[in-house]
């Protein structure tokens, strides 16, 4: 029962992180993309304008919540719940660092907020179902540029989960190479162990090229933003939405960069390891030590990835429509493929060569 | 004695989001409606232990064929049936034999029950990952490959049906 109290905890913890690292990552988009365009950004409200997004969530709330009247009532107020929903249950499997406390007794000592034995299917079943938000609220608004906004949403997440499923597969195949063909290593603290040495992104460097271009597609983000292609679409899938409504979708989206961030750490960076951490005797260090290592590296490594999203953002121009299917599907999915053959025969050859005698 | 709650409230969103699917006039809402029933299956493989059963549910269902589903309806523009179609002799024959597949149905799951038997959740673990895997790749490998061949037979086929006639 001590298990579940110290969950609900973990819970509210990360629900208040998630939320203020979006408001957060706006601060620091509208920063760098201020920067590179030789700006200042956001300077007024409090020092480096660090107050910016309350002063902006405050402006959101008490602006006017127009519905139009042609739209779908009851799918227009549930398309911003089920965007931020769906952002924020994913977390629920990321383990944030491994030590051995009475609070991490009940998840194998991650500490992590459930321990399921199929996490890394969690993340992509999640993933698939996000693309709803997006859809519902193009086609509830009953408006021409919404709708297709919609529709160019769901087309790209077909297309690019496929690809990034493949590139998951080949993480899941070197994780149980490291545990010497042994089976069930599908959560992501198992992934993350099996770095301990090597990190995946040494080992396995054309699958995290295609998970991070795939984990911008998921996101919507520049340069594959064509769901909300301001010149093509007005305001894409948000166009009919005001006030509150439009910031949940907007948070979906901060919080849709914090989670690809994280994913792409636990599935490529080591999550939690830190460089060296054999050398410099880390598993010696008193538990508190630890965990503030691993959530240390754990943060360090997201608001790295975090950054390179609105770096990106802010230098690379959109895809055109057909070069954004033709990406998918003619050079991602045939990458991610090849890639998932040569992993596959080389880790079928490491358990043959290393590990066949037991 | 969660677990009964739980299973009580699955089935009854499962069942209510069937019904919704076949009554929904507005092709949405039955699309949505059939997007709630996986969820509710998924749970309930879920409170039988199956957590890779239930985690495909979403994933392969609601998340990519459901998709398609709506991205279709979105895309023709699938306006509300004005109203339900006359009940002709074909829709007389397709109840009757509806109604003599839920009887069968029932009687199988009376006679399941009646004999005290432990549900299969309780033998195996058939809904984790490597069992599955296992069977597919063992004892189940011919049916498995042979679908794969069906479902690429059924996807040239549509791609010959769409396409234009340019060169042949």
């Amino acid at each position: 029962m001590a298990y579940v109290g110290y969950s609900l905890i973990l819970i509210l913890l990360v629900l208040a992180f998630l939320i203020l690292g979006a408001a957060y990552s706006v601060w620091l988009e509208r920063k760098v993309s201020a920067r590179m365009q030789q700006r200042k950004g956001p300077n007024r409200v409090g020092p480096f304008g660090l107050l910016q997004p309350l002063a902006d969530v405050l402006k959101l709330l008490i602006k006017e919540d127009i519905v139009p009247s042609a739209a779908d009532k009851p799918t227009h107020f549930i398309a911003p719940v089920i965007a931020v929903t769906v952002a924020l249950i994913t977390l629920a499997v990321t383990p944030f660092a491994k030590v051995a406390m009475p609070f991490t007794e009940g998840t194998g000592g991650w500490l992590v907020i459930a321990n399921v034995n199929i996490g890394i299917l969690y993340v992509l079943a999640v993933t698939s179902i996000s693309v709803y938000g997006v859809t519902l609220a193009g086609w509830s608004s009953n408006s021409k540029y919404p709708l297709l906004g919609g529709l160019r949403s769901s087309a790209q997440m077909i297309s690019y989960e496929l690809a990034m499923g493949l590139a998951v597969v080949s993480v899941v195949l070197l994780t149980n190479a490291r545990f010497s063909g042994e089976s069930g290593y599908l959560t992501p603290g198992a992934i993350v162990e099996a770095q301990r040495g090597a990190w995946n992104i040494f080992v396995n460097p054309i699958g995290f090229f295609v998970f991070v271009v795939c984990a911008f597609a998921e996101a919507n983000r520049a340069p594959f933003d064509l769901v909300e292609a301001e010149q093509e679409l007005v305001g894409g899938f948000h166009t009919e939405y005001s006030s509150m409504k439009f910031a949940l979708f907007f948070l979906a989206e901060y919080i849709h960069i914090i989670v690809g961030s994280t994913m792409i750490t636990t599935l490529f960076l080591g999550g939690y390891l830190g460089p060296f951490e054999g050398l410099i005797g880390v598993a010696a260090w008193p538990a508190w030590a630890q965990v503030l290592w691993g959530l240390g590296w754990f943060s360090v490594k997201t608001v790295f990835f975090v950054f390179t999203f609105v770096w990106v953002r802010w230098t690379l121009p959109r895809f055109k429509y057909n070069q954004l299917m033709d990406f998918g599907w003619k050079r991602f999915l045939p990458i991610s493929l090849a890639n998932l053959m040569i992993i596959a025969a080389g880790v079928a050859l490491y358990i043959a060569y290393f590990s066949g005698q037991a | 004695m969660v677990e009964i709650i739980l299973f009580w409230l699955f089935s009854i969103l499962g069942i209510a989001g069937a019904v919704g699917l076949i009554f929904n006039r507005n092709p949405i809402y039955a699309a949505l409606s059939l997007i709630i029933n996986f969820f509710s299956i998924a749970g309930l493989y879920l409170s039988l232990r199956a957590e890779f059963l239930a985690v495909i549910q979403i994933l392969v269902y609601a998340g990519a064929i459901m998709v398609l589903f709506l991205f279709v309806i979105m895309l023709l523009n699938l306006q509300t049936e004005e109203k339900a179609e006359k009940f002709d002799a074909k829709r007389g024959i397709a109840f009757l034999f509806g109604l003599a597949f839920a009887a069968e149905m029932i009687y199988a799951l009376r006679s399941f029950a009646s004999e005290g038997q432990t549900p299969l959740a309780a033998q195996f673990d058939y809904g984790q990952v490597e069992p599955i895997g296992r069977s597919l790749m063992t004892s189940f490998l011919f049916p498995f490959e042979m679908i794969s061949v069906v479902l690429l037979a059924a996807l040239i086929g549509a791609i010959v049906v769409a396409r234009k006639h340019t060169y042949t």
